[in-house]
This record gives C-alpha cells, sequence and structure tokens, in this order.
C-alpha cells in the first residue's frame, strides 16, 4: 500500500490542491481565456485576411499569404512564442514604455493563430461550390460583393468546427505564455499550478490546473463533434409539387 | 402576361478558346426583341459557354455582344449582367440564406431598394411560381423543382430584358421537369426575350422562335422549329437527332 498512498500523496493531496483552487479560478481562468479568446478573435480577423489574400487574383498578395502561413505553421509554438515574447521585448518597450511582457504574449499566439485560422478559412472559401460565384455574378454582384455576400459567408459556416477545435488549441498553447516572466496577477493557469508545485514538492496543483484545462476543452471538443455531426445529416425533406399555386406555367404545356 | 420590357440579343462572331482548345468559332446567334431562341447540340459542343460568353461571365476573345443594337463590350460587365437574368443546371441558390432572401438579396443590394419594398417584390415574384408559402424556407427542405422555380423568380426579381436558361431541366427528376417547362412557356409566350439551352426537344420544336444547332464549336444549322426538327439539311444535325429523339 506503500506505493499507492505514495501516488495518491504526489498527484491527488487534497490539501494542496484546495490551496491553489482559488487562484487558478480568479487570476488564472480569467488570463488563460484573455490569452486564448484574444488571440482566437484578432486570429479570425487576421486569418480572414490572409485567407483573402491567399485566394486573390493578385500574384503578389497570394505570395505573402503562401510564405507567412508556410513559416508560422511550420515552426514550433515554443519558439515564436520565445523570440516574438522576449525578442520583441526592446522594440516593445521604445515604441511603448512598457516592459510588460503580456501583450507579446497575446501577439505571438496572434501571428500562430492567425497562420492556422488562415488556413482554415482559405480551404472553406474554396469548398463553395464554382456555381455560388457564377450566380451571383450572373445576377450582376461584383466580384468583391459576390465574395462577400454570398461565398465568403458559407465558406466559414463550413470550418465553424474546425474553428472550435482551434480555440481549444489555443487554450493549450496559452500556458507557454508561461516563459515571459508575468506578473504573478498575469499568471495563466498553468503557470500558477507550476508555481504551487514547485513552492509544495507535490504535484498535485498541476493535477488540479489539469483538471481545470480539461473542463473547458473536452466540452469544446464535444461542440465540435456536435457541429459537425448536425453539418453532416443536415436537415432535408422533399416537398413537391406546388404548380397549384403558380400563376404562371399553369396553361402551357412545352 | 406581356409586362416584360424586352430587348434584342445579338451575338457577332464570338470566339473563345480554352488554351489549346478552341471552344467558340465563329458563332453567330440573333435573338429579336420577345423571342426565343432555343440551343441545341451535344454535350461539349459549347452551348453553356456561349451564354456565359453572351453575358460576359467569360468574356470573348473575338466577335461582338449586342443588346438593342448596341454593342456592350466596353460597358461594365456588372450593369450587363443586370439586364440578363440566368437560370442554372443546379439551381445554384444561396443554401445560407431563405428563399425570400435569395430573391430579394440583389433588389436590396444592387437595385438598392428598402428592405420592405425589396421583401415585397421578392414575394410577388415568388408568388408568380407559386412558392410563395415557402419564403421562409432554407433551400436546402426544397425539392429539386421548388428550386428551380425559386432561381427563375431570384432572376426575373431584378426585371432582366433577357433571360437564359442553361439546361435548366436536366437536373430535376422526370416528374419535375414539366412544371418547369410550363413556366419557361409561360414566360415566353409573355413576351420575355429568352435564350434557352436544352435537351427537351419536346420544347425546343413547341415553343421557340428559332432553334440553333451546335457542335464542335460551330453553329451548324439554325432556322425555324419546324424545319430544324422537319427537315434537317446537315447531315451532322440529322445523326444528332436521330440520337436524341
Amino acid at each position: 500500500m506503500d506505493a499507492f498512498e505514495q501516488f495518491l500523496k504526489t498527484f491527488f493531496d487534497w490539501k494542496a490542491m484546495g490551496e491553489v483552487v482559488p487562484h487558478l479560478l480568479t487570476v488564472g481562468l480569467p488570463n488563460t481565456l484573455i490569452l486564448a479568446v484574444s488571440s482566437g478573435i484578432l486570429g479570425c480577423i487576421f486569418g480572414l485576411l490572409l485567407a483573402v489574400m491567399g485566394i486573390s487574383r493578385n500574384r503578389v498578395a497570394r505570395w505573402i499569404a503562401r510564405v507567412y502561413t508556410d513559416v508560422l505553421r511550420g515552426l514550433p509554438a515554443i519558439l515564436v512564442i520565445l523570440v516574438i515574447g522576449i525578442g520583441m521585448g526592446p522594440v516593445f518597450r521604445i515604441m511603448t514604455g512598457s516592459t510588460n511582457p503580456y501583450p507579446l504574449g497575446i501577439l505571438a499566439l496572434t501571428l500562430m493563430a492567425t497562420a492556422y485560422i488562415g488556413e482554415i478559412f482559405r480551404s472553406g472559401i474554396q469548398s463553395v461550390e464554382k456555381g455560388q460565384l457564377e450566380a451571383s455574378r450572373a445576377l450582376g454582384f461584383s466580384y468583391s460583393s459576390a465574395m462577400v455576400l454570398v461565398v465568403i459567408p458559407q465558406g466559414i459556416r463550413r470550418v465553424l468546427p474546425a474553428l472550435v477545435n482551434q480555440l481549444i488549441h489555443l487554450i493549450k498553447d496559452s500556458s507557454l505564455i508561461y516563459m515571459l516572466g508575468l506578473l504573478t496577477s498575469q499568471r495563466e493557469i498553468f503557470r500558477i499550478g507550476n508555481d504551487a508545485a514547485a513552492n509544495s514538492g507535490n504535484l498535485s496543483p498541476l493535477v488540479a490546473a489539469g483538471v481545470l484545462y480539461l473542463l473547458m476543452t473536452v466540452p469544446l471538443t464535444h461542440v465540435v463533434n456536435y457541429m459537425d455531426k448536425r453539418m453532416r445529416e443536415g436537415k432535408t425533406q422533399k416537398v413537391e409539387p406546388d404548380e397549384a399555386a403558380a400563376i404562371i406555367g399553369k396553361g402551357a404545356k412545352a | 402576361m406581356s409586362e416584360f420590357s424586352s430587348g434584342t440579343l445579338t451575338a457577332k462572331n464570338i470566339h473563345l478558346s480554352f488554351g489549346s482548345n478552341h471552344v467558340l468559332r465563329g458563332i453567330d446567334l440573333h435573338v429579336p426583341q420577345g423571342t426565343t431562341a432555343s440551343v441545341i447540340g451535344p454535350s461539349g459542343s459549347g452551348k453553356s459557354t456561349l451564354l456565359r460568353v453572351m453575358n460576359r461571365l467569360i468574356e470573348p476573345e473575338q466577335g461582338d455582344i449586342l443588346l438593342d443594337g448596341r454593342s456592350v463590350l466596353n460597358d461594365n460587365p456588372d450593369e450587363l449582367r443586370r439586364r440578363i437574368g440566368m437560370v442554372f443546371q443546379q439551381f445554384n441558390l444561396f443554401p445560407h440564406k431563405t428563399v425570400l432572401d435569395n430573391v430579394s438579396l440583389a433588389l436590396r443590394k444592387i437595385r438598392k431598394m428598402p428592405k420592405d419594398q425589396a421583401n415585397a417584390e421578392a414575394l410577388a415574384q415568388l408568388d408568380l411560381v407559386g412558392l410563395k408559402h415557402k419564403a421562409d424556407a432554407r433551400p436546402a427542405n426544397l425539392s429539386g423543382g421548388q428550386m428551380q422555380r425559386v432561381a427563375i423568380a431570384r432572376a426575373l426579381a431584378m426585371k432582366p430584358e433577357v433571360m437564359f436558361f442553361d439546361e435548366a431541366t436536366s437536373a430535376l427528376d422526370p416528374e419535375l421537369v414539366k412544371g418547369i417547362l410550363a413556366l419557361m412557356t409561360d414566360l415566353a409566350k409573355g413576351g420575355m426575350t429568352m435564350v434557352v439551352v436544352t435537351h427537351e426537344m419536346g420544347f425546343s420544336r413547341n415553343v421557340s422562335d428559332t432553334v440553333t444547332f451546335m457542335d464542335g464549336g460551330v453553329v451548324v444549322e439554325s432556322g425555324h422549329p419546324d424545319q430544324i426538327f422537319g427537315a434537317p439539311k446537315t447531315e451532322r444535325l440529322q445523326n444528332f437527332l436521330s440520337d436524341v429523339l
């Protein structure tokens, strides 16, 4: 039983957990959400721009989008966060006078999210049938109006599950911001769990942090599955005919 | 029903290539105001491409397109397409919008109508095709025949001077074809200028004023339906008719 007790004590020390939970909820959770949601929203805005550039008829725009996407998707998250978060620190300080690394963390997460979300949007927009653009143009819409009113909204709808997936990634990746040396009040869930674990010499606070992540990510995963299922199955019913109600098309026989 | 302000459409010596594929090789087509021209021919003969060139969804490499006797090639193509309605084989309704919004979208965004007026206009068009009661439905909840009716209403709502039908019944279940053809027939009789690319030889023979037979990117024969179907001159048309009739 010694081994089992040791195991319990290491991972499920209720006292150590209990002490860290208020911190996790009042400081860690808001910070994690701020990091993930703000970089998610910014990533959507810039990602849409990137997607539109990626399918643009302008070769330079396409090229810029391609290089950006390849580079930012091809690098490990931890490297981007360190390079941007630490490397950009002095530049940021000269520009704003602030030594706060928090905005740089959001910037690094946003840069990566933009690359991933841009690809998600691009694939969604390109999956919209060619006939949609053609029908809009045939009505007299310009290329840009047709894209904005008809094609892009459909593309976005199709990739909503993938976007929620991306939010899950951001929630998890926001933990990497811990490396930037944040103020006590800026610590996110992982950092708080990690600090408490280091102080108490017990891993239970990290387990508590893990549980808190799961409480966010697992329901989101199910949201994704539900959206996927609904989109795949859709709803169709067949009703016909309406000839009876038609004013034209009655007398004539082809 | 002769409420349409229709126009005369002429295509002159249209040439178009996709790479090395010379799709249209000098096409002439004249559709006087208020008449229906049907275009028949085997798949790949360039019929659908011709329609897309005539409303400049695809720009011709050579030749001219005239509406009411005036060349439209130097106009803004968006302006031209507002004057020509088009109905597609695959309907191409906007699936993310309701039936009513499908019809009213262009009225609101292009004609700049206030929402009330655009919706009233759209409802009137839907009523005309028998689908007023489906105004709030989504296209996915309609049958093929209903979708094509909405597509026709969407095109008519813009008060076009000419209507293009690109194999409008080819994707429909057989029992739904008749209703759409009847609708097109009434439009033709109402004085709309129409260009109808079709495999429906009955419609072509009985409703259209002229029939144009295309094959391999050229007009092989064109004339009155009685002549085209009753006394085809060329062997290619004879063979085509014996294949499809």
